[in-house]
C-alpha cells in the first residue's frame, strides 16, 4: 500500500530551471524527481524529511528546484554542510548535490573525509569534466590533453577516476550513471538512497557548451550498448548489444571476452557481487575505460559499515545510560569544589 | 616544622615555576594555586610555555613557566613580577630572571647547573650569579634531583620516573616556604593515582622531604604567610580556565535554549581545550565533530545550523582567517552561530602561546562584501561562561553569526570562580517557526529583525538558503538592485539593533573626571588593577572596560564625553581606539599599546597613566 502517493510534481518547486538548454542537469533533475516518491514509500520519507545540499557550480543550483528543505552552499563545501545537517538531525534524508571541481577540486578534502567516515548522506556528484558555471577551464576530471580556456595546449595533468578515489577514500557505496540514462539513474537513487553510509553516485553528464559530447564516445545510443556494462548485484558481467560479452578474470587483472569464442561460455563470466568488502574487483571494475573496457555503470560497490551518525548518536546514549551529570549545575558543581566560609 | 624560623605574613606573594618544558612546572603551579585556592586565598595563574612539546632540553627555547598570584584579598592578575621564581635548571633561570622582583628569591636546582647546563643556557661563565648581576638577591642553590633520587632509592621506581618527581621535591620546598598546608596536594595524589598505591606513595614521600629540606635549610630563614582571603564573597568554588568556562557557556545555553549543542571545530592552539572540554559532555548531549580543517569545522556548524542544532565552532586568528568565507555564508543566510576566537600574537603562524589582541579588526571586517555580525569579548578566565552565553543568546535571539573575542591569557589563565546556579540565568528564546505555520516567508522578520527560523523535518516549511542574495522577504535568489541596496541596510540594521538589547556600559571608578582608561578583553584584570592601585592614590582615572564592541553599547558615548582624556589601551597597535574613532570620531583618543605577546604590567599602565595626567 502506497502511504504518500507523491509524483515527480510533488518534487518540483516554483523556481525556473535556469540551466543551459540541452544540459544533462536536466536529465539527472528529472530523474531524481522521478525517484523521490520511491524512496518515500520504499523507507517512509514524508517530503519534509528531504534536505538538498549543495555547493558551487552549475549544478549546485539543484535545490533551489526540488520542493525540499535546501542550502546552497559555498564553494567545495558541500560535503561539511551536509555532514553538519546529518549529525544535527540523523532523521533528515540528505542529498549532497556537486560537481567535478565542486567535490574533487576546492572541495577534495571534505569529499574524502565525508566519504572515509561513512555518514549517512547520499552525494550526487556530477561529472562534465569542465568548469562550466566559470566558463570553461579543465577540471581534476578532465581528459590529459584536452584544449580548454586555461590549458590552450592542451592539460597536462592526470585526471581523478572519482570512482578510485571514493575506493581509495574507504568508501562503502559507489555507483555510476549517465545523465540520459533517467530510468537507470532513478533505480541507482533509490538504491543510494537505501544504503545506509555515504553513498556517491557518480554522473556522467555532458556540459552542452563548454564540454560537449565528452562523454560522447560511451553515451551516444548507437554503440552505447558495446561500450557500457550495466552492473547489478547477483547478475553475470554481460553486455554488448545481443549480450554476447563478459567480463572474465584473468590472472590479476579483468579481461573482455565473446561468450561463445575462444572456449568463454557464460560459466566463465563474473557475477558482480556489489557486497563484497573486499574492494579488489570493484576497484578494477570503477577503473575500466573505454576503448579497452565498457565502462561500468550501476551499483558497483554496496558494503554495509556502521555509519558516522549512528556511531555519534549510539556514543551519546551510551554515556548517558551511565551519567552522573544530567544538566549544566551538575557539571559546574562537579569535580574539584571548595567552599569559602 | 622548624619553630625557630620567623613567620612574616604578606597581603600577596607572586610565585614562578619554570623548567625545562618536560619538567611539570604546569602540573607544579597549578597544584600550587589549587592548594591556595582552598586555603581561601584570592588566586590567579598565568602559563607561560613554548609552542614546541619538547624542545632541546635544556635550551631557552624549551623552558616553560607558570605563575601564580595569591593574595589576602581577590586578586585580578598574575602580577607582574614575582617574589620568588623556582628554576629547574640554568635555562629557566636566565629566561626568567628579569621577571624576579629586586632582591626577591630564587630556588634552583644546583644539579643542573653544572658546565653542561650552563653552556646550553648559553652562560660564558660558571657563576651565573655574577653574569645575571642578580648579587643582591636570595639565591636557594638546592640539589633537588639529586635529593630527589636519594628520597626514592628505596622505592621500585624506575630512575626516569624518580628523576621525573623532581618537581614535587621543588614544590615541597615552596609549600614550605609559604606555609602551606600539604594535605590538598596529597589527596590529588590519592585520586591521580588511584590505582597505584605505590605512586601515591613516592610522591608524598618527595613532596614531604622537599618540604622538610627546606625547613632545615639556614639559606631559608624565613617562611611567609598569605592568609586566607575575608573580602572574597562566601559560597561554593571552582577553579576554572577561560577555555573550560568558554565550552561550559555554550553548554549553559544550549541547555537554556531548550536545543542540542553540535561543535565542529578543528584543533588550534590556544583554542583546542575548547573542544576538548566540548566532546567530554556527551552525557548532557554535546555533539563535538573533529573536522579536516578550519573550513569543515565551521561549514559543518552552518549545517547543524540549519537543521535547527544551536552551533558553534572554536579557532584562533588563523582559522579564523580560513573560516572568513563561510561566515559570510552565515551572514546571508541569517542562522544562529558563535565563532569563538582564542586570540594568539600574528600575523600567521606567529605566536602560537602567546597572547594578543590583534584579530579584532578580522573579527569586524574580515570578510568580502557588507558583512556585519556581533563582536563581543571575555575580560577574566571565569567571565568567558558569560561572555560564552550571551554570545550565544544574541546569536540564537537575533539569527546572527556572533565572534567570541578570548585570547591565550585568559584561556589557560585560571581564578577562582563563585560556582553560579543556571537558575540566574535567562532562558533563551530563539524565533523557531511551529509547524502548522501557513504562508512561512524565509526572510520575513520579527521586531529584532531577526528571521524565523524553520528546522528541516518541520511538514509544511519547506523552503531554500544560500548564499546569493535573498529576496528580502520570501528568502528566493534575487539579483533585484533594490532589493540588494535594501538587504545590506536590512543586514546591517539587524546588528546595529542588537545594542537595544544589551546592558548599558559601566564605569569603574568616578562616573567622570579627568582620564578615562578604556580597555577590553582579557586585560581586563590587569586594566583594573592599575586603576584601582592609582585611585587609592588619589589619581582621577577610571575604567571603562568594554565587552560589546560591535554594536558598541548604546550609552558609550554618554560615558566618554564626561572625561577629559581617553586612552584607550591594548595589546595591538590600536584596533579598538581607531574602532571607536570610526564610530565615534568627536573624541581624542590616546592609545597606549604592547606587542610582545605579554600581558600588560601593572607597572607600565601606572607609568603611563601618571604621564598622561601629568601632562595636562
Amino acid at each position: 500500500m502506497a502511504k504518500y502517493n507523491y509524483t515527480a510534481q510533488d518534487f518540483k518547486s516554483d523556481q525556473e530551471v535556469r540551466w543551459c538548454p540541452g544540459c544533462g542537469d536536466h536529465a539527472v533533475l528529472s530523474a531524481v524527481q522521478k525517484a523521490l516518491p520511491d524512496v518515500s514509500e520504499v523507507l517512509d520519507y514524508a517530503r519534509e524529511r528531504y534536505v538538498f545540499v549543495s555547493g558551487i557550480g552549475c549544478s549546485s543550483r539543484f535545490p533551489y528546484y526540488v520542493n525540499t528543505y535546501g542550502f546552497h552552499g559555498i564553494h567545495g563545501r558541500a560535503a561539511a554542510i551536509a555532514t553538519g545537517v546529518k549529525v544535527a538531525n540523523p532523521k533528515l534524508s540528505v542529498w549532497q548535490i556537486s560537481g567535478d571541481g565542486d567535490s574533487l577540486a576546492i572541495g577534495g578534502n571534505h569529499f574524502i573525509h565525508a566519504v572515509r567516515r561513512n555518514i549517512d548522506i547520499n552525494m550526487l556528484l556530477f561529472n562534465n569534466e569542465i568548469y562550466g558555471l566559470t566558463k570553461g577551464q579543465y577540471s581534476p576530471t578532465t581528459k590529459l590533453g584536452s584544449v580548454t580556456k586555461t590549458s590552450p595546449f592542451g592539460t597536462v595533468e592526470h585526471p581523478f577516476r572519482p570512482g578510485e578515489l571514493v575506493i581509495g577514500a574507504q568508501g562503502k557505496f559507489f555507483a555510476r550513471t549517465i545523465d540520459v540514462e533517467v530510468k537507470l539513474t532513478s533505480e541507482i537513487m533509490v538504491e543510494a538512497a537505501k544504503h545506509d553510509g555515504t553513498s556517491v553516485v557518480e554522473i556522467l553528464q555532458n556540459c552542452v557548451i563548454f564540454n560537449d559530447r565528452t562523454h560522447s564516445n560511451i553515451t551516444d545510443k548507437e554503440f552505447r550498448d558495446e561500450r557500457v556494462i550495466v552492473l547489478r548485484h547477483g547478475q553475470k558481467m554481460v553486455f554488448g548489444k545481443n549480450s554476447d560479452k563478459g567480463l572474465v578474470l584473468n590472472g590479476l587483472g579483468l579481461k573482455v571476452v565473446t561468450i561463445g569464442q575462444d572456449g568463454y561460455t557464460l560459466d566463465d563470466v563474473l557475477t558482480h557481487d556489489a557486497y563484497e568488502p573486499n574492494p579488489g574487483v570493484h576497484m578494477m571494475l570503477v577503473n575500466m575505460e573505454y576503448p579497452n573496457y565498457p565502462v561500468a555503470l550501476g551499483v558497483i560497490r554496496n558494503v554495509k559499515d556502521s555509519t558516522y551518525d549512528d556511531n555519534v548518536r549510539d556514543q551519546v546514549l551510551e554515556v548517558q545510560r551511565h551519567a552522573k551529570i544530567t544538566c549544566v549545575d551538575d557539571l559546574l558543581n562537579s569535580g574539584e569544589t571548595y567552599d569559602i566560609k | 616544622m622548624d619553630k625557630q624560623k620567623a613567620v612574616l605574613e604578606l597581603d600577596e606573594v607572586v610565585i614562578r615555576f619554570s623548567g625545562d618544558s618536560g619538567d611539570g612546572m604546569q602540573l607544579t603551579g597549578t597544584l600550587f594555586s589549587d592548594a591556595s585556592a582552598l586555603f581561601g586565598n584570592g588566586v590567579s595563574t598565568f602559563p607561560d610555555y613554548p609552542s614546541e612539546i619538547r624542545a632541546p632540553q635544556g635550551t631557552i627555547g624549551g623552558v616553560s613557566g607558570f605563575q601564580v598570584h595569591i593574595g589576602n584579598k581577590k586578586v585580578n592578575t598574575p602580577g607582574d613580577y614575582c617574589d620568588v621564581l623556582v628554576a629547574m635548571n640554568p635555562a629557566a633561570l636566565r629566561a626568567n630572571f628579569k621577571w624576579v622582583k629586586a632582591g626577591g628569591t630564587i630556588v634552583a636546582d644546583s644539579d643542573t647547573f653544572n658546565e653542561k647546563g650552563l653552556q646550553r643556557a648559553g652562560f660564558k661563565t660558571d657563576d651565573p650569579i655574577t653574569e645575571l648581576k642578580l648579587e643582591d638577591y636570595k639565591v636557594v642553590y638546592a640539589p633537588i634531583t639529586s635529593l630527589t633520587k636519594e628520597s626514592l632509592k628505596d622505592t621500585d621506581l624506575d630512575n626516569k620516573s624518580i628523576v621525573r618527581s623532581k618537581n614535587m621535591f621543588a614544590l615541597g620546598m615552596v609549600y614550605f616556604m609559604f606555609d602551606r598546608p600539604l594535605n590538598f596536594t596529597e589527596h590529588y595524589f590519592e585520586v591521580k593515582f588511584k590505582s597505584k598505591p605505590r605512586v601515591i606513595d613516592a610522591n608524598k614521600k618527595v613532596l614531604k622531604d622537599g618540604y622538610n629540606y627546606a625547613s632545615n635549610i639556614q639559606a631559608i630563614a624565613n617562611t611567609y604567610k598569605v592568609p586566607a582571603a575575608t573580602s572574597i564573597p562566601k559560597g561554593k568554588y571552582r577553579n576554572v580556565n577561560g577555555n573550560t568556562a568558554t565550552a561550559w557557556g555554550f553548554i549553559a545555553a544550549s541547555e537554556k535554549a531548550n536545543l542540542p549543542l553540535f561543535c565542529g571545530s578543528y584543533p588550534i592552539t590556544p583554542a583546542t581545550e575548547i573542544l576538548v572540554e566540548l566532546a567530554k559532555r556527551k552525557d548532557l548531549g554535546v555533539k563535538t565533530l573533529q573536522a579536516e580543517d578550519e573550513i569543515a569545522g565551521i561549514c559543518t556548524s552552518i549545517g547543524a545550523a540549519y537543521a535547527g542544532n544551536f552551533a558553534v565552532t572554536s579557532t584562533s586568528g588563523p582559522g579564523l582567517s580560513l573560516k572568513s568565507e563561510a561566515i559570510g555564508l552565515a551572514v546571508m543566510t541569517e542562522l544562529p552561530l558563535v565563532i569563538v576566537d582564542v586570540q594568539r600574537g600574528g600575523p600567521s603562524t606567529g605566536l602560537p602561546t602567546k597572547t594578543e589582541q590583534s584579530d579584532l579588526m578580522q573579527a569586524l571586517w574580515g570578510r568580502n562584501g557588507e558583512c556585519p555580525l556581533v563582536v563581543i569579548s571575555a575580560n577574566t578566565p571565569s567571565n568567558c561562561f558569560d561572555a560564552a552565553f550571551m554570545a550565544s543568546k544574541i546569536a540564537l535571539e537575533h539569527m546572527t553569526p556572533v565572534i567570541l573575542l578570548t585570547d591565550g591569557f585568559i584561556a589557560n589563565g585560571t581564578e577562582p570562580w563563585l560556582i553560579p546556579s543556571m537558575s540566574q540565568y535567562p532562558a533563551i528564546k530563539a524565533p523557531v517557526v511551529p509547524e502548522g505555520t501557513t504562508n512561512y516567508m524565509t526572510y520575513a522578520r520579527n521586531e529584532k529583525l531577526a528571521r524565523g527560523w524553520a528546522f528541516p523535518g518541520t511538514k509544511g516549511l519547506e523552503h531554500r538558503v544560500g548564499g546569493l542574495e535573498k529576496d528580502f522577504l520570501k528568502g528566493t535568489v534575487s539579483h533585484d538592485p533594490i532589493n540588494h541596496e535594501k538587504m545590506v541596510d536590512i543586514r546591517a540594521a539587524k546588528v546595529a539593533k542588537v545594542a537595544e538589547y544589551l546592558p548599558e556600559q559601566e564605569v569603574f571608578g568616578a562616573q567622570e573626571g579627568e582620564l578615562l582608561v578604556v580597555g577590553w578583553g582579557g586585560t581586563y584584570g590587569h586594566l583594573l588593577t592599575a586603576v584601582q592601585e592609582m585611585r587609592a592614590e588619589g589619581k582621577d582615572v577610571s575604567l571603562c572596560h568594554i565587552s560589546y564592541i560591535n554594536p558598541l553599547p548604546r550609552n558609550i558615548v554618554d560615558v566618554f564625553k564626561r572625561f577629559k582624556k581617553i586612552v584607550v589601551c591594548e595589546l595591538n597597535l590600536g584596533q579598538l581606539a581607531n574602532h571607536l574613532r570610526m564610530e565615534h570620531q568627536q573624541f581624542n583618543y590616546l592609545q597606549f599599546n604592547k606587542y610582545q605577546g605579554l600581558p600588560f604590567t601593572i607597572i607600565e599602565l601606572k607609568d603611563k597613566f601618571n604621564q598622561i595626567l601629568g601632562g595636562k
